[in-house]
This record gives structure tokens, sequence and C-alpha cells, in this order.
């Protein structure tokens, strides 16, 4: 098991020895144990392949909708492990965010922030839905960008704001922790910066793990680091000591662009 | 923004309370219902070709493929003296192969032909309206072709019930999907292909012959083998068209037999009853070889 | 002239048997339809009276019309919860996996069973099924040809179903599980909306195949030429009262049996070209 730090600062999620396999014993993720600080950002660093999306889908059990997978190990909410609650419950408490931004076309741009509730059959009247859906958008500044279409559909909005608008969706259940896989990597520099400001903003409500193929997008708005190569955490630390003195030579050698 | 925290707490009580349970009730109903529905719809295969087998399968012997059907008196005395009726398929066998060969002969090029074409000029509009009638073609129904087929070939050309007329109302059938099939199978060969062979100088119709059909070659085998599994049971066309003879004919101005044809024979003759399921084994037992052939090659295929 | 050119004209002129066939067809149709069209116009559409005898010739085609769209709604009622289901099997619940390569297998078997063949299945063991279960004194019937009309529209209706139920994206239906939904609330919302104009086509193209489906409904309706007046009557069809009397029609009866083989020619196409239509739209 790797030896993991960090902080004493207080923590929300709890992953121990987590192992992930998409095909018996070829695991993706190996002996993964992490402890993720409250109302910050952690980010997932790593070359290609090395297994950040499978620990980061892990944390709201993306994995269960497909039968091969097989998951060995812990991960806790506060002190609940995720594999005893519902994915019902689980998922309202962790967001995610995808890779590609992914509105759904078929809903207008209300409805998709609203979705989550429209998904849980949770029915309101409808002062409470614009409200709802006017702070999720305010909380991802879309709202200025888009009040005056909001019965569009959302596919119609460029890449940076249906990214948003995302996002909007995910906080409109106000979960406690948001996942975001790769979230800007579809994006242009513009829409990235946004997102990053926004992320920022984020984490003073929310705890924010981020998977980023970009370094200095962690050494920006990172509170804490991983490194992950092989499957294997390799370190951890909070963002400043891993980016000025890291201990591994393989961190190292991945920060300094020798691989990756 | 407290306000709304207050409200989404309230909701989120409401879907852990009221409504878990019932929505992952709900879900397991859904996914009982979805398999109950799927396993019936499998069911019919097994309750028919079961039905075909335990029916037919003991008036299947040598005869059944070596003679021709027995006239409804013999079948008669067979069955009062409690035998197996003599006689067997053969008239209908033959016929079948007549009217399936003389129908894919008309079929085949010209369906390789017109995919190619559409293929070739799928930008155009009027390609696209030859894509369209095909499509109509395709969904015209096969009694209708039956009497398209009598009033151009039975009542002007053979004068009479023919193999010829039989075979161009298969041939009518088979074309759209011959058509469609070829065009599909080509535009499954990636461009870089095509684009190689011109880069080197290759004259287009040898590009054609020499990659384009090649390539897909066990593509247009399966489009071909399935369209003949679809017309080897056609029934109704045939009766419009080539009605039926008691002995093996080749002669392609007269009618001929085919086992659908004999099928349906038998089941008007409450005589013959007994041969109709040997037959109709026989029958679906080429169709099913036919789909499973096609099946097997279109998986080992490439493009 | 070179080969290239050549070859260009040879495909080009292939693709003139389309037109020839095509627009042969529609001109005999026509014009095979013209002597019952001059005696009866379009009282031929609303009458039901159909009775060949010598002298007191009439013809209407309407009892037909309404048997051929009895059964045909019929089959498309009774077919839609196995094929929507079949198509969840294949495309959703057990996508990629062996038992959904098994179940499409069997849909395709079921699709590739010659129409004869269910016609004999029909009449030897499902009709005296609904006899022996007293639904009907007879097993004839709306009922009975609608059933097996059924079974023989499902593989139809579900291929294309389950094709485009597998093209919603992957990732739409993970955004809406990250939201808390369930199986079945991704199906309802996510799968549903996003596949439902493939779906909606696979059900209308199946609608015109059950149309002009023959033989197994000429062994089971009953051939009598009345208008369906519930479930178990009997009736009959367009597709039928060809196949029956074409053989011995002649003069205006032959004229009136191919009147209404143009009709049921238009009205399959236009169900066809509907189908056709809603997939275009959903490219
Ligand atoms: N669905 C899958 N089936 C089988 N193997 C998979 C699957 N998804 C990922 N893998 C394998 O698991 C390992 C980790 O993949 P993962 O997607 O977690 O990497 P990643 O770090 O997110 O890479 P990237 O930076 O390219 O997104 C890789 O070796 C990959 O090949
Ligand atoms: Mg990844």
């Amino acid at each position: 098991m790797n030896e993991i730090n960090t902080t004493t600062k207080p923590s929300i999620l709890s992953i121990e020895d987590l192992s992930i396999a998409y095909d018996i014993d070829k695991y993706a993720v190996r002996n993964v144990s992490a402890k993720i600080e409250k109302n910050a950002i952690t980010a997932i660093m790593g070359p290609s392949g090395c297994g950040k999306t499978t620990l980061l889908r892990a944390i709201n059990r993306m994995h269960e909708l497909y039968p091969n997978i097989s998951t060995k190990g812990q991960i806790k909410l506060y002190d609940e492990n995720i594999y005893d609650m519902s994915t019902i419950k689980l998922r309202r408490k962790i967001g995610m965010v995808f890779q590609r931004p992914n509105p759904f076309p078929t809903l207008s741009i209300y409805e998709n922030v609203i979705a989550g509730y429209k998904l849980n059959g949770i029915h309101m009247k409808r002062s409470e839905r614009d409200e709802i859906v006017e702070t999720s958008l305010r909380d991802v500044t879309l709202w200025d960008e888009v009040k005056n279409s909001l019965h569009k559909k959302g596919t119609f909005l460029s890449g940076g704001q249906q990214q948003r608008l995302c996002v909007a969706r995910a906080l409109a259940f106000k979960p406690d922790v948001i996942l975001l896989d790769e979230p800007t990597s579809a994006l242009d520099p513009v829409s990235t910066a946004k997102i990053e400001d926004l992320l920022v903003e984020l984490k003073k409500q929310y705890t924010i793990v981020l998977v980023t193929h970009n370094m200095s997008q962690a050494a920006r708005i990172s509170d804490n680091s991983m490194f992950m190569y092989l499957g294997e955490l390799i370190e951890y630390e909070d963002t400043k000591t891993i980016f000025t003195k890291p201990k591994d030579p393989r961190t190292e050698g991945y920060l300094t662009g020798k691989f990756g | 923004m407290d306000q709304t925290n207050i409200l989404i707490e309230k909701k989120e009580k409401e879907v852990l309370v009221d409504h878990f349970t019932g929505r992952k009730y709900k879900d397991r109903l859904f996914l009982s219902a979805v398999i109950f529905f799927s396993l019936i719809t499998i069911s019919f295969v097994f309750l028919i070709i079961g039905a075909m087998v335990l029916k037919g399968y003991h008036q299947i012997n040598w005869s059944f493929f070596t003679q021709v059907a027995p006239d409804t008196f013999t079948a008669m005395m067979a069955k009062s003296s409690g035998q197996l009726i003599p006689g067997g398929i053969v008239n209908g066998i033959t016929g079948s192969l007549y009217l399936v060969g003389l129908a894919s002969l008309i079929a085949i090029p010209f369906g390789v032909l017109i995919g190619i074409y559409l293929y070739e000029n799928s930008k155009k509009r009027y390609a696209a309206v030859i894509r369209d009638i095909t499509d109509v073609l395709q969904g015209v129904p096969s009694i209708v072709v039956g009497l398209i087929v009598y009033l151009w070939v039975v009542v002007h050309i053979t004068h009479g019930y023919s193999v010829l007329a039989g075979s161009v109302a298969l041939s009518i059938m088979m074309l759209p999907l011959i058509i469609r099939s070829t065009e599909e199978s080509l535009k499954m060969i990636p461009d870089t292909l095509k684009e190689a062979a011109i880069a080197l100088g290759t004259p287009y119709y040898k590009v054609i012959l020499r990659v384009l059909i090649p390539t897909s070659f066990s593509g247009l085998v399966t489009g071909i083998l399935l369209a003949v599994s679809r017309i080897l049971g056609e029934t109704a066309p045939l009766m419009l068209t080539t009605l039926g003879n008691p002995a093996i004919n080749w002669n392609i101005t007269k009618p001929v037999s085919a086992v659908p044809l004999l099928i349906w024979q038998f089941y008007n003759d409450p005589n013959m009853v007994d041969l109709i399921w040997s037959s109709t084994l026989f029958l679906m037992g080429f169709v099913l070889i036919l789909n499973l052939l096609s099946k097997w090659i279109a998986a080992k295929r490439r493009f | 002239m070179n080969s290239d050119k050549i070859l260009k004209y040879v495909l080009f002129i292939a693709s003139l048997l389309i037109l020839l066939i095509a627009g042969g067809m529609i001109y005999s149709l026509f014009r095979g339809a013209i002597p019952s069209f001059h005696q009866f116009g379009w009282k031929f559409l609303i009458s039901s009276k159909w009775d060949p005898t010598q002298g007191r010739e009439q013809y209407g085609a309407l009892l037909f019309i309404a048997g051929t769209l009895f059964t045909s709604i019929l089959a498309l009622v009774i077919a839609l919860p196995m094929a929507f289901s079949t198509s969840l099997f294949i495309g959703e619940y057990f996508r990629n996996t062996r038992m959904a390569a098994i179940v499409s297998t069997f849909v395709d078997l079921l699709a590739g069973i010659p129409s004869i063949i269910y016609g004999l299945w029909g009449f030897y063991v499902l009709r005296p099924f609904i006899v022996s279960i007293g639904l009907s004194p007879q097993g004839y019937g709306i009922f009975t040809s609608g059933l097996i009309l059924a079974i023989m529209i499902i593989p139809y209706a579900t291929s294309l179903s389950n094709t485009t139920i597998m093209m919603v994206p992957n990732e739409l239906k993970e955004a809406a599980y990250s939201l808390g939904a369930t199986r079945l609330e991704v199906i309802w919302n996510v799968i549903l909306p996003n596949a439902r104009s493939g779906i909606t086509a696979s059900y209308v193209l199946a609608f015109g195949r059950a149309l002009g489906e023959t033989l197994a409904v000429t062994m089971l309706i009953g051939n009598a030429n009345i208008i369906p007046t519930g479930l178990f009557s009997t009736g009959n069809t367009m597709a039928s009262v060809i196949a029956n009397q074409f053989g011995e029609a002649s003069g205006l009866q032959l004229s009136s049996l191919i009147e209404i083989g143009l009709l049921l020619f238009v009205i399959t196409t236009i169900i066809n070209a509907v189908g056709k239509f809603i997939i275009k739209k959903m490219a």
C-alpha cells in the first residue's frame, strides 16, 4: 500500500485500499488509499491510462453500470461506506461532470438544470423550480448569458457554456462533492478560464475532485494533488509541495515533462 | 441562497422517504416485464419450429426427395390403409431451384450494378430518387408483385402460367434487397482504400472491379444469401404466376411447382395433410441454413 | 470511348430498370383498374358489396380495407409490448452480452420464417388453442390473424428500435445516472426521448408489413366477405381476396381485384414513406 499523507484538515471522503479491475486480474487502479479534504480542490494527475478516470468514477459507483468491472476496498463518505448506501442517495450527495459536455439534447436549458429533480420524480411548484434554476445558473455564471433563452434546447450553446450548464445541473441538487473528469479538455482557453474561476468559487460550498491532464491547471487551482502511475497512487501532497519538492522520481519526471 | 438550501433539504427528504422504495420497486418490476415479454418473443421460435419438427420428421425419407408429389387418390388409399403417404416433393424442389436460380440470374447482376451506381453517385438527386423508389419496391406486398407479373408475363409473354413469370416475380422481390445491401457494404469500405488505388493511376472501372467488389465481396454474398432465403418461402406471388405442376418441368414457358406451392396444395387437400409438415420442415431447414450461412459470412468479414 | 465511360453508362442504364419496374407497376395497376373504376367510380371505396354472381356483379373494397386495417392495427398493438421489451433487452439491459446475441439471433429467425409456415402454425396450433380456451368457436377471425401477424412483425419492429436505442450516447445515460436516476428512469427520460423517432419509425414500417401479408392471414381470417364486427368476428383482407379469387377471376371481377391491388400498393407505399421520412428526419 502506498504511504499517504496528508492533511490534518477535515476530510469528507476517504478511499481505503481501493482496487478496480475491468477484466479479471487486470487492475486499472491498485490499492489506492487517500483522504479527500473538505471544501478544497483535489486534483488527480498522471499520464494517460494511469487510472484517473477509473478512480474518479468509482467514487459515485459508475462502474456498477457495467457488469464485468470488479471493485475491492472501501470508499467512505463522512463515515458511511458508499457501497452500503443506495445509489440514489449516494449520487444525490456526489455529483459528476463529464469530460465532454453532455446536456440532455431533448431538454431545454431550464429542464436540464432541474433534470435531477425530474429524474428523481420530485414535483415542485413553479416558483420553487424557477428559483433553483436561477440560483444554479448564477452559481456557474451562466445566468446572464442564457436567461432569455431558458426554454431553448441546451445543445445550441457553445461547448464552454454547455459544460457550465452541466456543472449547474450537478449543483442544482446541492451535492456535497462534485467530481469532474477533465472538464476543460474539450474547451477553448477562455471557457477553460471561466470554469477554473468557477471551481475556485465553488469550493467554498462544495468539495471538488478534479481529474486533469493540464499540470498548470492543477497548479493554479488545486489545493491538494495526487499523482497516479500505472494504477497506483504514487504521491499525494498539498499542491505546492508536490510541484516544488516532489518526493518520487516518477512524479518529478512527469511534472518536468519527461514522460506522460 | 439559504432559502434554496432549506428548500433543497426538504426536497431531499422527499426523495429519500417518499420516492425511494417505490422507485426501486418500479425499476425491478419493469426489468421483470422486459425479460418476461422478451422470453415470449423468443418462445414463438421454439413453438413454431418445435411443432414442425415433431409433426414432420417421420415423413422425411429417401423417396421424399426423389419422387414427385402423389395425387390425392393415392394419398387417400395410403392413408386409409394406415401407411405413410408415398411420394415426395421432388417436383417442388426442382421447381424451387429453377425459379430461384433464374430469379437470381436476373436480380443479382442488375442488383449489384444498381447498388454500385447508387454508391458512386450517392450525392446526385437522380440517385436519391432511385434509392427512394427502391425502398418503395421493397415495401410492395408480395401479392401485388404477383399480380403485376401476372399482367406482364402471364398475359402478354408466355400466355399462361410459367417458370418465367414466377422468376420475374421473385427477382423483383430480390432486387431491392440486393441493391441496398450492395450499396451498404460498399459504403463500409474506407475511402482511403479507394483513394490508394486511384493514386496509383488505376482506371476507375478497375478500381471498382479489382478493389471495391473484391473487398466487399463477403458483404455482397451475405446480401444475396439473405435475399434468396427471403424469396425461397414466398408463396402468394407464385400462386399468381406459376400455379404449380404435378410433374417436374424444365420448360421456361410452362407452369412449374415449388416447395411452398406444394405446401399450399397439401394444405388445401385433406388427404395430403401428412405431407405438409415434412415439406415445411424441409423448407424451413433450407431457409435456416442460408440464414446461418449468411450470418457466418457476415461475422467473418472485415468490410 | 474508354472503359471508364462504358462502365458509367452500364451502371446508369442498369439504374433505369428500377424506374421501368416502378413505372410499369403503377401503369399496369391503373390500367387494369380502369374498367372497375369506370363502373363503380369512387363508390368502390365506400361500398362493402362484393358479389361476383353473373348478371348482378357488384364490387366494393370497403370490407377488405376494414379487415386489413383491423388485423394490422391489432397486430401492432399486440406486437408492441413484445417488440419494445425485446429491443430494450437487446439494446439496453443486456447489450453486448451473450444473452442479447442469442435473443437477437432468435428474432432474426422469426423474421426468416416464411409466411406460409406462420399460416400453417396458426391454423394447426394456434387456432385449436384459441378454440380450446373458448375464445371463439371456430378459431378463425380478426383476433387469430392479428395475433399471427403480430408475431410476424415483431422482428421488424424490434431490429430498428434496438439499433436506435443502442445509438443513444452513453454519456447522456451516465449523466442521468450521476443525478441519481434509476435504470427505468434513464430509459424513460433519456433513452426513449432520444431514440423516439427511430422507435416510431420501426413500428410504422412494421405496420406497413402487416398490411401486405397474405397467406398467413388468408388461412386464419375466415375469408368471410363482411365488415368485421368485433375481435372474434371473421372477415377478409385486401391481400387475401386477391390470393383467393385471382385464379378464377376475369372481366370486371379481375379489374376490381386489380383495383384492390392498386389500393394496397398506395396504402403500403404511403405508410412506408412515412416511416422512411421519420428515419430521415432523425439522421
Ligand atoms: N471500459 C474499459 N474496459 C477495459 N479497460 C478499460 C476500460 N476503461 C479503461 N480501461 C483501462 O483501464 C486503464 C485506466 O484507464 P482510465 O480511463 O482510468 O485512464 P485515465 O487515467 O483516465 O486516462 P486518460 O488520461 O487517457 O483519460 C487503462 O489501461 C485502460 O486501458
Ligand atoms: Mg480519463
